[in-house]
């Protein structure tokens, strides 16, 4: 785009505002590092780095670690993830390319209004439904039958577990894969698709050139908005992950995430506990600017090697 | 055109509406400002209602924002008064600009909630069995350590599941510092604290939080406020006091684990395990923080008068909302030292 330095003043002066709210935003975040960063001190000092590889957190000793906290955001996250994407990318799909007409606009309205719905409730919902039906019709089975061997389903079960936060966040993130994947293929020309069909291609082979041309860095920003949200999900996961700091084997174990702490414990918190609280939302505040910038990288990636190939 | 015309009209006239109403307030109105504890909330809302209804002119702010929130905004001097379920340590005394009183208010106990399939009531356990149940060393129904003051009961031979308060609270502290004090191991291992390091369990957000956790886990066990256990009827177990008896937790009992001990002059005392064949073992008193010296005198007058009311007249309407009220002998004390604050060296009783 061709810079051009406007003489109008009234052009001069709207510049000027808009890059003033511009610098705003940019200010904002860097204060909101500061102030963590600030009030982070004493822990960091006390703690150094070993605070990120550090299992402990007991409040009467004053020894505080985030290696729990992380461990649980990242595993949730990443479970959530798992879930979510091949049901909404499913589900998008068929929104897109087989739903007959009448079906298209309440399914996608539906899907999106799960977006609107408060964390709070997803929680309660979690512990009133989610939990009892999981574990009585998934965890206690598998618990059963392939605990003694698999590590991953060891017992005992009591239900809130990380598995159910896990499910629960999926849940959450489905809306926002959705809608945008949906977005995503709907910007698909209709004459790629005809043609693939057209020299006799199937449906399903349809969607898979489509989608592996053209959607895949849509699809791949959608999971990373998705993973965003997932990350920073506080109400609702920590009112299903049993809030139990270690690191664990078993889906069913009980854990705690990052977020969940800072809700959990931050009114009664002083001095050092404090400190290290704010030191954890730091690490959030990191580890989210990371897998951004991660995701902006390999999005740039994706894009040169599919669709603007074209 | 006529639309904005229309809007602007609406907020002049609301704006008009609420000025007038606000003004005869703003000019006779003394306002107490105070922030704390969480858990005398209910009852400290009810007493600054009825109080302000009586005495036209007195209106009270309060934030429940924590007792430790409570105690940082007493020592930087932005309330006029704190409120805690904790008394202040020494180290947080030290930093207060003047010397300060611990004015008790209410007592509130802790119950043991528990889900059992085949035992809908009469759950008795004692200082050991809570303490090693807790600790994770006796991990199902049927030990034969529970059945043994147990026997008449069927206990299921299922898992015990703890469940404990996941957020800083003044219920896990009274609840840790009871442990701590029956059970030597509790105290080298875990120790007292609003949040503590939990050696097994499940942790929930908040009194509903725990309540839910137990209600949905078959074999749970886990504590909440006494008052929030009677408000929902959930199933409490009687513990074995001191004297040896089992007590229920009941309003009548926690007044009697305040009234079993020798109370301190500073009121900065610990009541879990306290003696007296009726206590119940796990209870604590929260207090409203004063300064002894009071900057604003008119404030002042205000609060030790409020204060004064509520020793006597507030204490009746505790127990409807499930506190129990200080024993007659504390009321007399706190009588006593309400007189001891000043403003300028003038006494404000």
């Amino acid at each position: 785009m061709p810079k051009k330095v406007s003489k109008n003043p009234k052009d001069r002066a709207f510049e000027a505002l808009s890059a003033f709210f511009a610098a705003m935003v940019l200010t904002l975040g860097l204060l909101l590092l500061l102030v963590l960063l600030y009030e982070s001190l004493p822990a960091l000092r006390k703690f150094g780095a070993g605070f990120i590889v550090s299992q402990a957190w007991n409040p009467v000793e004053k020894e505080f670690g985030a290696l729990s906290f992380i461990y649980g955001t990242v595993i949730t996250s990443f479970l959530a993830i798992l879930l979510a994407v091949p049901l909404s990318v499913g589900a998008a799909i068929f929104i897109n390319d087989f739903a007959p007409q009448w079906l298209k606009k309440p399914v996608s309205l539906l899907a999106e209004l799960l977006a609107a719905i408060p964390s709070v409730i997803y929680g309660l919902w979690g512990i009133f439904v989610l939990v009892p039906m999981l574990r009585s019709a998934f965890m206690k089975p598998m618990a059963k039958y392939f605990g003694w061997w698999i590590p991953l389903f060891k017992g005992p079960v009591y239900g809130p577990s990380v598995l159910a936060a896990s499910v629960l966040l999926s849940i959450m993130i489905v809306p926002f894969i959705l809608s945008v994947s949906r977005e995503v293929l709907a910007t698909v020309p209709v004459r790629q698709k005809e043609a693939v069909l057209a020299i006799g291609g199937t449906r399903w082979e349809m969607i898979r050139i489509v989608v592996g041309q053209h959607c895949i860095p849509g699809i791949f920003g959608a999971t990373v908005l998705g993973l965003g949200r997932a990350l920073g999900e506080t109400m609702a996961v920590t009112m299903v992950i049993g809030n139990r700091p270690d690191i664990f084997y078993s889906l069913f174990h009980q854990g705690y995430s990052m977020a969940a702490v800072i809700a959990n414990e931050f009114a009664e918190a002083a001095d050092l506990q404090l400190s290290s609280l704010i030191l954890i939302g730091l690490l959030l505040f990191i580890l989210t600017f990371l897998v951004n910038l991660a995701a902006k990288w390999i999005l740039s990636n994706l894009v040169k090697n599919t669709s603007l190939r074209n | 055109m006529s639309k904005a015309v229309k809007f602007l009209a609406i907020v002049v006239l609301s704006v008009a509406v609420m000025s007038i109403t606000a003004v005869p307030g703003i000019a006779a109105d003394l306002a107490l400002n105070g922030a704390g504890a969480s858990f005398p909330y209910p009852l400290y809302m009810k007493w600054f209602s009825e109080y302000s209804n009586s005495n036209v002119g007195v209106k009270f702010n309060y934030q429940s924002i924590g007792s430790g929130g409570g105690i940082k905004q007493i020592t930087a001097g932005t309330v006029d008064f704190g409120a805690s379920d904790a008394p202040m340590t020494e180290e947080e005394m030290s930093k207060l600009p003047g010397p300060i009183l611990h004015i008790p208010t209410a007592i509130g106990a802790v119950a043991i909630i528990y889900n059992l399939e085949g035992v809908p009531s009469g759950l008795r356990l004692t200082q050991d069995l809570l303490a090693e149940i807790f600790i994770g060393k006796i991990t199902r129904w049927n030990d034969p350590k529970i059945f043994e003051i147990n026997k008449e009961l069927k206990l299921p031979n299922t898992d015990i599941v703890i469940a404990q308060r996941s957020d800083g609270s003044g219920t896990t502290d009274i609840f840790t510092n009871y442990l701590s004090t029956v059970s030597a191991e509790w105290r080298t291992k875990v120790g007292r604290g609003k949040s503590v390091k939990w050696p097994v369990g499940i942790g929930g957000k908040g009194n509903e939080g725990v309540a839910g956790l137990v209600k949905q886990t078959p074999g749970a066990v886990g504590y909440v406020e006494l008052a929030y256990a009677k408000q929902n009827k959930m199933t409490v177990a009687s513990l074995r006091n001191r004297e040896g008896q089992f007590v229920a937790p009941t309003i009548e009992a926690t007044s009697a684990a305040a009234a079993g001990i020798t109370m301190p002059a500073d009121f900065r005392a610990s009541i879990v395990d306290s003696p007296g064949k009726e206590s119940y073992p796990i209870a604590g008193l929260t207090w409203l923080l004063v300064y002894k010296e009071q900057t604003d005198a008119a404030k002042g007058k205000a609060l030790v008068q409020f204060l004064k009311w509520a020793i006597t007249d507030g204490q009746s309407m505790g127990a409807a909302l499930d506190y129990a009220p200080l024993p007659k002998p504390v009321t007399d004390m706190v009588d006593k030292t309400l007189r001891q604050i000043t403003s300028q060296g003038k006494a404000l009783y």
